[in-house]
């Protein structure tokens, strides 16, 4: 039988199996060959809350979808083109995500009767005819596996752990990709560890002249390398990228920093990301709750250091009453809120856009705070860099609005050089000496920001507080005028930060017209998608998204004004719109997806049209 | 950088907040331009003038020391000393201290709390700090009342106080602070009281040269919400029949004429009078490194006012006081470690990340 050799432009891969069958691990390597390989690309891993729910369980399945092509690529993709199901659990969980006509390579010792009961199937799907409308491959993996291990002397365990790199090798050959990035990463991964190495190179091999051997497959697909922007890249997820704007941070101004944390999921990489990088003169404090995370980073900050706290919703509520404390004495401190489903506990590995509101409105008193959001997951480097950045040069508490999407998916990243960092300008008081004017911690520059003040720097000896302070002195004042005063006060100086921040700008095209799409945050590769597949359709759409929320950029309330509508896409019950509404006035209309997952591009561009429908009617 | 050639300094013990002898400072220099406003005859007051007394003692600049104080009456202590302050979050001094001092070992941080702030609200950071045994002073006001809030009774109030919230009497039983300072691994415990300033001063300065966590209690009066509440080791009279006062290397010998003495029976601590059967020899020595017996004598805790039988007199001074490792220490170190083995630290390295492809 002859292979045929096709070109395709994308294709989207899933791979599902037991969350104990490495399909995280999978994806990634595909990934990154694909990346080397330079096709552009996203990535959405899924997996359970639960550590190892019941193995073979519908909850306990782990899945990772890469989409990848020659064009464009700013989603993971809506369907599937290919699942990999590694068991019955598996196929049940994502059949629904495969698109009609897609391709499903099932490893078919997962459709036992124990894991067929497992999945809940009462018949095994393989033999009832319900896959029709698909092409299916039924590979023994599980056998093929242990047949290549055969004389090697392994663990029944062992050999089960490798199974998955039979898998990556077969679709390594489905899609023509080479072996040796993956060969190097195992030989480095298990380096001390020869035999399993030497395993699972075996099993990756065997799985790629499976492919070439078995006659059962028909096809082979090209992709070739897509039309980048010229220059070096890298592959990065959305929390790696945190991490390193951190440490770029840190660096470019000059200062030590501390992150105090306490884990959580989606956030938890961030702490183990920065633990890693003391040398770059970062302390990384696992703190007792939430509370004393962000506490030990006042402390610090108090001290000089760059504070830093992570954590993701539920954390960040227990946090409002010490960002309050940073506001009023108006320190640096950023604030990282990886974002998951709630409210309360939630949905924890689900993504949501739920904590715009939280950040904006979520502590006692007027207590404004800057708000930033990265929009890919390598966008979170820039952001992270500029959460630190309006923090240090504007002496208060920024929020940095992230997600479970952003902080797990992955993109190919142009990363910068060091030489191409701002610095970051940090004004420490200086010391003074008894001829010198009296030192007042509240006196304000131009921009309305208060110097650093820091212990340990003589003559400027001082006490700071939660307590309402005299403009100026800082001394505790319950005066009527000064309290109004002050709260305007504080919040002039947030609002001032638009003065330091680059203008909107319109993503994709006219900067007048009919629609304007305003997105935030993750679903930015969505919303382009979808605004450009609208305009080739011949619609008068625009696409706005916001990096920077609070203060919003300068030009954005004239921006709006030139659009007859605005619509804005939401993984939330709607609050960018209801801020929008608030500060301009603006009929904006909302468009809201809280399913824990994020906007398809076919599903948000019909509910574009919708809108619009509505909207012209009206 | 100026900071982190400051931190140097005192790591490399360069430094070392030495002050020069030109700029040695009396008790003044520590009183801050603000009006104190606790209540008249508050236990607060002499705290207060025993810290700023205490301060030119311990060789310190100015500069380089900080309070942090929580919420309560006690938190307003910050503001009346003429050094670095904050006035923070309730209960929440001890993190935001240990934040401080990790990144800033050079400071001398001290944290000023009461019974609500660290017991009730802040309890979790209190015990997390004492097993982290971060390098700082702690010095818990304890007047068995809130009084910032005007009368409630607070977690180390005896059952059945009658206050603004228990006006049945309250039902809860009350933290005995030293003992769940040694329960929390802590490594230096002590206690002293208001109306005994001399001794007070005394604790605050070994307070001071103990490193970890040193952890002081100090019964303080509060006369408008639970006046008299340690009346029974106050008051001249009873206090050398109801209070033992302990000394490294010393029998524990109290009463007005020295008649009376603990000694240990196995494990068991009884009082016994030094009147012909027992003498001086027979009786405990205080060692303050020997937990065991720092655990024993932090349950010298019945109230004296319904004890029955014999009571054990309350201890003051040093229980406990042993060398642990310090966590601020162990950060630098281990920072330090970090540095020496990852060497020179390459942005762009980090930057460029494992893997890189080009694209033309």
């Amino acid at each position: 039988m002859s292979i045929k050799d096709q070109e395709r432009e994308e294709v989207t891969i899933r791979f599902a199996g037991d969350s104990g069958d490495g399909m995280q691990l999978t994806g990634l390597l595909f990934t990154n060959t694909t990346a080397l390989l330079g096709n552009d690309l996203r990535t959405l891993p899924e997996f359970p809350a639960e550590i190892r729910a019941p193995a073979g369980t519908v909850p306990g399945v782990s899945s990772f979808q890469l989409h990848f092509g020659s064009k464009e690529i700013m989603t993971p993709g809506d369907d599937c083109d290919v699942l990999v199901a590694m068991n019955s659990a598996a196929l049940k969980a994502n059949l629904a995500l495969l698109r009609k006509g897609g391709v499903i390579i099932v490893n078919t010792a997962g459709f036992d009767k124990k894991n067929l009961n497992l999945a809940k199937y009462d018949e095994n799907p393989l033999e009832n005819n319900s896959l029709a409308d698909y092409t299916v491959f039924e590979v023994d993996v599980t056998k093929f596996t242990k047949e290549s291990l055969k004389g090697m002397d392994l663990s029944y365990k062992d050999e089960e752990r490798s199974k998955n790199m039979f898998v990556l090798g077969l679709l390594y050959w489905m899609y023509n990709r080479p072996l040796d990035s993956t060969i190097d990463f195992l030989e480095g991964k298990f380096a001390k560890k020869p035999t399993i190495a030497e395993a699972n190179i075996k099993v990756l091999k065997a799985g790629y002249h499976f492919g070439e051997t078995a006659e059962v497959f028909t096809s082979r697909f090209t992709i070739k390398e897509a039309a980048l922007e010229p220059g070096t890249y890298r592959s990065t997820v959305g929390n790696d990228a945190t991490v390193l704007g951190l440490v770029a941070a840190a660096r470019q101004s000059n200062l030590p920093l501390f992150l105090g944390s306490y884990p959580i999921t989606p956030a938890s990489d961030v702490l183990h990301g920065l633990s890693k990088y003391k040398h770059f003169g970062i302390t990384t404090f696992q703190a007792e709750d939430e509370i004393a995370a962000v506490s030990s980073a006042i402390g610090a900050a108090f001290g000089g250091s760059l504070g830093v706290t992570s954590s993701s919703g539920p954390g960040v509520v227990l946090k409002g009453e010490a960002i309050g404390l940073a506001v009023m004495l108006e320190l640096p401190l950023v604030v990282l809120n990886i974002q998951r489903a709630g409210p309360s506990t939630g949905m924890p590995t689900k993504i949501e856009q739920s904590d715009l509101m939280q950040a904006v409105y979520g502590r006692n008193g007027e207590s404004p705070v800057a708000i930033v959001a990265p929009r890919s997951p390598a966008d979170c480097f820039d952001m992270a860099f500029e959460a630190c950045r309006i923090s240090l040069e504007h002496m208060i508490p920024v929020m940095y609005l992230s997600d479970g999407y952003l902080a797990n998916g992955s993109e190919p990243w142009k990363y910068p050089q060091t030489s191409d960092l701002k610095k970051i300008d940090v004004r420490f008081e200086q010391p003074r000496n008894g001829e010198d004017e009296p030192f007042l911690p509240y006196l304000r520059d131009d921009r309305h920001v208060r110097t650093w003040a820091i212990p340990g720097t003589a003559g400027i000896e001082h006490r700071v507080g939660g307590l309402e302070k005299e403009d100026g002195t800082g001394n505790i004042s319950y005066e009527a005028e000064n309290h109004q005063k002050m709260v305007k006060l504080r919040k002039a100086k947030r609002d001032k930060i638009a003065d330091f921040i680059p203008l909107q700008d319109v993503d994709q095209g006219n900067e007048k017209g009919e629609i304007a799409i305003l997105g935030w945050g993750s679903t930015y590769g969505a919303i382009r998608t979808a605004v450009f597949a609208l305009r080739k359709e011949g619609h008068d759409v625009s696409h706005i998204h916001l990096r920077y929320i609070s203060p919003f950029p300068r030009n954005l309330e004239t921006l709006l004004n030139n659009f007859e509508h605005v619509i804005v896409p939401e993984l939330n019950d709607g609050q960018l719109v209801r801020l929008i509404r608030d500060q301009y006035l603006i009929p904006a209309r909302a468009i809201n997806k809280i399913k824990g997952s994020p906007f398809g591009v076919e599903e948000l561009k019909q509910e574009i049209l919708r809108t619009i429908e509505t909207e012209t009617l009206a | 950088m100026a900071l982190q050639t400051k931190i140097d300094e005192f790591l490399n013990g360069s430094g070392n907040g030495e002050i020069a002898e030109a700029a040695a400072y009396s008790a003044k220099d520590f009183s801050s331009d603000q009006d104190v406003r606790w209540c008249p005859g508050c236990g607060d007051y002499t705290i207060l003038k025993q810290a700023q007394n205490v301060m030119p003692d311990l060789g310190l600049a100015k500069e380089d020391i900080v309070f942090i104080s929580g919420i309560g009456c006690a938190a307003r202590f910050p503001y009346y000393m003429d050094t670095f302050g904050m006035h923070s979050i309730h209960g929440r001094a001890p993190a935001i201290a240990t934040g401080l001092k990790v990144s800033r070992p050079d400071l001398s941080v001290w944290i000023i709390t009461g019974d609500g702030d660290s017991l009730s609200i802040g309890a979790n950071h209190f015990v997390q700090l004492l097993r982290r045994n971060v390098n700082v002073n702690l010095m818990l006001f304890n007047n068995q009342i809130y009084g910032l809030t005007k009368g409630q009774y607070s977690p180390t109030a005896p059952e059945g106080t009658i206050s603004k919230s228990t006006p049945f009497g309250s039902l809860d039983h009350p933290f005995n602070p030293l003992a769940l300072s040694l329960g929390a691994e802590g490594a230096f415990v002590a206690r002293a009281m208001d109306r005994d300033p001399k001794h007070l001063k005394q604790m605050m300065l070994r307070t001071h040269q103990h490193k970890g966590t040193s952890m002081l209690e100090i019964y303080q009066n509060c006369i408008v919400f639970n006046d008299g509440a340690f009346e029974l080791f106050t008051d001249k009279k009873s206090r050398p029949r109801e209070t033992i006062y302990l000394e490294q290397g010393e029998p524990l010998i109290f009463g007005a004429d020295k008649d009376k003495g603990v000694r240990l029976d196995g494990l068991k601590p009884e009082v016994v009078e030094l009147n012909g059967k027992y003498s001086e020899e027979d009786l405990w020595v205080h060692d303050e490194t020997d937990s065991t017996k720092a655990h024993l004598l932090s349950r010298f805790f019945e109230h004296p006012a319904r004890g029955s039988g014999l009571l054990f007199p309350r201890p003051f001074g040093v229980l406990y006081a042993v060398d642990r490792p310090c966590y601020d220490e162990m950060v630098t170190t281990q920072n330090q470690q970090a540095m020496e083995q990852l060497g020179e630290p390459d942005l762009d390295a980090l930057l460029r990340g494992p893997e890189t492809w080009e694209v033309k």
